[in-house]
C-alpha cells in the first residue's frame, strides 16, 4: 500500500509538472477576451501570441504607470505585479 | 443528490471508500483522483459563454480528457449586443452561433437538457433518459427568471411585457412592440434590484431605445423605473443621456418611487408605491436566480445563486461540482459574458489540475464590459480580481474602474469600435 501510494505520488508530481508547463500563468488566460487568440477574429486589438516578450513587459509597465494611453489597458495593467507581467509576457512570447 | 436535506458532505472515510482521494481535502493532494490510464471524464452543463468556454479550454489543454457538453439548443443566441437588435440596428442572426466547431474539437455534444444530478453516484441525468458519469461536473446554466417574485409577472406575462433578458424570441418581441408604437408613445423599462445578469445592461438598453425613439419617433418618451438608487457606470450614462437624449429619457430611482411592486399584464400596467404607469411598451427586467439545474443539484443557496471557492470555482455545497458564469456568486465580478469566459478558463485549469493530481494555482481574473450609449458612443468598466484569504473574489485594489468622465467624442467612438471588436473576438474564441 505504502509503495503503491509513493509510486502514485511520484507519477502525480510528473503530471503536475506537465500541467504547470501547459497552463497559463495567473491572469494570462483572461487576455484573449479582447486580444484575439485566433487569427480568424477581425479586431484592431493586437494579438499577443508570438509578440516580443520585452515589448509586452514595456507596454504593461507603461500602461500601469500611466505613461502610455489606453482605453482599458491603463485600468487593467494596474492589477498586475512586475512578476506577473513577466510571466504573462513570457507565456505569450512563447506561443505562435 | 436530491435536494431537501442538509448539504451532503461525506466523511473522509466514505470518501476514501469511494476512491475520491484527491481534492476531498488539500492535505490528501496530490494524488490523481482518476484510475490510472482511464481518461478523466468532465461533464459541462450549459453551452453559453461560460460552459462552452470551459469545455473548449479543457479539451484544448488536455486532449486526453473526455469532455461532454450538455446543451439543448442547436444554436446559441448571445445577449451582448442584443440591445442593438432591439433598437433595430442589427439582426438577431448576428447573435447566433452553432456548436459545430466545438464538436470538431472532439467535445461530445449531448443535445438535451440536464434534469438531475446525483452528487454521490457522480452522474447527471438527461431529459432523453441517459445518465452521464463524471469525475468532475461543471454547471454553467446561466440565469432563470424568478417567475412571480414580482407580483403579476408570470410566464404568460412575458408575452405582453417582454423581459428580453434571455436573447431570442423575447428580443424580437420587444423590437416589434417598439416598431408598432406610434410616435408620441410612452415606453417604460423596469430595472431590478441587485444582483442580476449584466449590471449595466438595463441602462445600455435604455440608451439604445432612446436612440431609436430620437431618430424614428421623436415625440415619444422613455421612463426607467429602477428598484435601485445607484447603478453601473451611472455618471457616464447620465452625462451621455443629458447630452444625447435630453427630455426624452427619464430615470426614476428607488428613492423617487422607481420600485415596481406589481404588474398587470392585461393592461400593461406597472404599479409603484407612488403611482401607476400604463405605457405602450413595457420592458420588465425581473428578478433572477441561477438556472434551475443549480437548485436541483443542491449547489444554490437561499439567495438562489451558487457559492463557490474562488480558486477552483468548486461549489461550497457539493464536492466535485463546479459552478461558473452568471449562476455563480463570484464576489466583486459582475455577471457578464467576459467574466463568464474568464471564470471558465480559470475553472478549466483548476479542474485539469485536480484531475491530474496537481494543486490548483491562485488565479487572477479580468472583466471588461462595454456599453453603447449610442451606436458610435461607447463606455466601459474594467476590473481585475483575485481570491482573498477569506475565500472571496475581490477587486485588486487600485486597478479597474470606468472610462474617464471627461473625454473627447473620439474616445467614445473608439470604445464603440472596441466593443464591436470584443464581441467578434470572444464569440470566435467560444464558438468559432
Ligand atoms: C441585454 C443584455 C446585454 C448584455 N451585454 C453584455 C455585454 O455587453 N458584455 C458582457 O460581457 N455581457 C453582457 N451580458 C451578460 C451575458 O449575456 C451573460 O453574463 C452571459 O451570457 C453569462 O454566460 P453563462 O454561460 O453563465 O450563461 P448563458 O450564456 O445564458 O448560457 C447558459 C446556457 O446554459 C444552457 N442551460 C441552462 N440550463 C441547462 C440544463 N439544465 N441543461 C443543459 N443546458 C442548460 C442554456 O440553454 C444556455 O445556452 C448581457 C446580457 C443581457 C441580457
Amino acid at each position: 500500500m505504502g509503495r503503491v501510494l509513493a509510486a502514485a505520488i511520484g507519477l502525480a508530481s510528473i503530471a503536475a509538472a506537465a500541467v504547470a508547463w501547459a497552463q497559463p500563468p495567473a491572469g494570462a488566460a483572461a487576455c484573449t477576451g479582447c486580444h484575439p487568440a485566433s487569427t480568424r477574429a477581425q479586431s484592431p486589438v493586437v494579438r499577443l501570441a508570438g509578440l516580443d516578450r520585452a515589448a509586452i513587459v514595456r507596454a504593461m509597465r507603461e500602461f500601469r504607470a500611466g505613461t502610455r494611453t489606453g482605453t482599458v489597458m491603463d485600468r487593467i495593467a494596474k492589477g498586475f505585479t512586475d512578476e506577473e507581467i513577466q510571466a504573462i509576457a513570457a507565456w505569450y512570447a512563447a506561443q505562435r | 443528490m436530491i435536494r431537501g436535506g442538509a448539504p451532503m458532505t461525506l466523511s473522509r472515510r466514505q470518501f476514501l471508500k469511494l476512491g475520491a482521494v484527491a481534492a476531498a481535502s488539500p492535505a490528501l493532494a496530490p494524488v490523481p483522483s482518476v484510475a490510472q490510464g482511464a481518461a478523466p471524464r468532465v461533464v459541462v452543463v450549459g453551452g453559453g459563454f461560460a460552459g462552452a468556454s470551459c469545455a473548449r479550454a479543457l479539451r484544448q489543454s488536455h486532449p486526453r480528457f473526455a469532455v461532454t457538453l450538455v446543451e439543448p439548443n442547436p444554436t446559441f443566441t448571445a445577449c451582448p449586443f442584443s440591445n442593438v437588435v432591439i433598437a433595430g440596428l442589427r439582426e438577431l442572426s448576428a447573435q447566433q452561433f452553432t456548436y459545430d466547431r466545438i464538436a470538431a474539437d472532439g467535445i461530445v455534444l449531448a443535445r438535451t437538457t440536464a434534469t438531475a444530478v446525483d452528487a454521490q453516484a457522480r452522474t447527471v441525468a438527461l431529459a432523453d433518459g441517459a445518465r452521464l458519469p463524471y469525475d468532475r461536473l461543471v454547471l454553467a446554466p446561466g440565469i432563470d427568471i424568478r417567475w412571480g417574485a414580482l407580483p403579476g409577472y408570470d410566464e404568460p406575462a412575458a408575452s405582453e411585457m417582454p423581459h428580453a433578458w434571455r436573447a431570442g424570441e423575447q428580443t424580437l418581441l420587444l423590437r416589434r412592440q417598439l416598431e408598432a408604437m406610434d410616435d408620441g408613445g410612452l415606453v417604460v423599462i423596469a430595472a431590478p434590484a441587485n444582483p442580476f445578469r449584466c449590471p449595466p445592461g438595463p441602462y445600455e438598453r435604455a440608451s439604445l431605445i432612446a436612440h431609436y425613439l430620437k431618430t424614428k419617433k421623436p415625440r415619444s418618451k422613455l421612463i426607467v423605473l429602477d428598484a435601485k438608487d445607484a447603478f453601473s457606470k451611472q455618471r457616464l450614462f447620465q452625462q451621455a443621456w443629458a447630452e444625447l437624449y435630453p427630455g426624452l429619457l427619464e430615470w426614476v430611482p428607488l428613492s423617487k418611487g422607481g420600485n415596481v411592486t406589481s404588474v398587470e399584464p392585461a393592461t400593461r400596467t406597472l404599479v409603484t408605491d407612488f403611482g401607476r404607469h400604463q405605457p405602450k411598451v413595457a420592458n420588465v427586467i425581473p428578478p433572477q436566480k441561477a438556472g434551475r439545474i443549480a437548485d436541483v443539484a443542491g449547489v444554490a443557496d437561499r439567495s438562489g445563486w451558487c457559492p463557490i471557492d474562488p480558486v477552483t470555482f468548486e461549489s461550497k455545497l457539493q464536492p466535485r461540482i463546479h459552478v461558473i458564469g452568471d449562476a455563480a456568486i463570484a464576489g466583486a465580478m459582475p455577471k457578464s459574458a467576459f467574466a463568464a469566459n474568464s471564470q471558465a478558463k480559470t475553472c478549466a485549469a483548476a479542474v485539469a489540475r485536480l484531475l491530474t493530481g496537481a494543486t490548483p494555482s491562485t488565479p487572477k481574473l479580468i472583466n471588461t464590459c462595454y456599453s453603447l450609449v449610442a451606436p458610435d458612443y461607447g463606455i466601459s468598466v474594467a476590473g481585475v480580481y483575485q481570491p482573498t484569504p477569506a475565500g472571496q473574489l475581490a477587486d485588486v485594489p487600485g486597478a479597474g474602474g470606468v472610462s474617464p468622465s471627461e473625454a473627447p467624442r473620439a474616445v467614445r467612438a473608439a470604445e464603440a469600435v472596441l466593443a464591436d471588436a470584443w464581441f467578434r473576438t470572444i464569440t470566435t474564441e467560444v464558438f468559432g
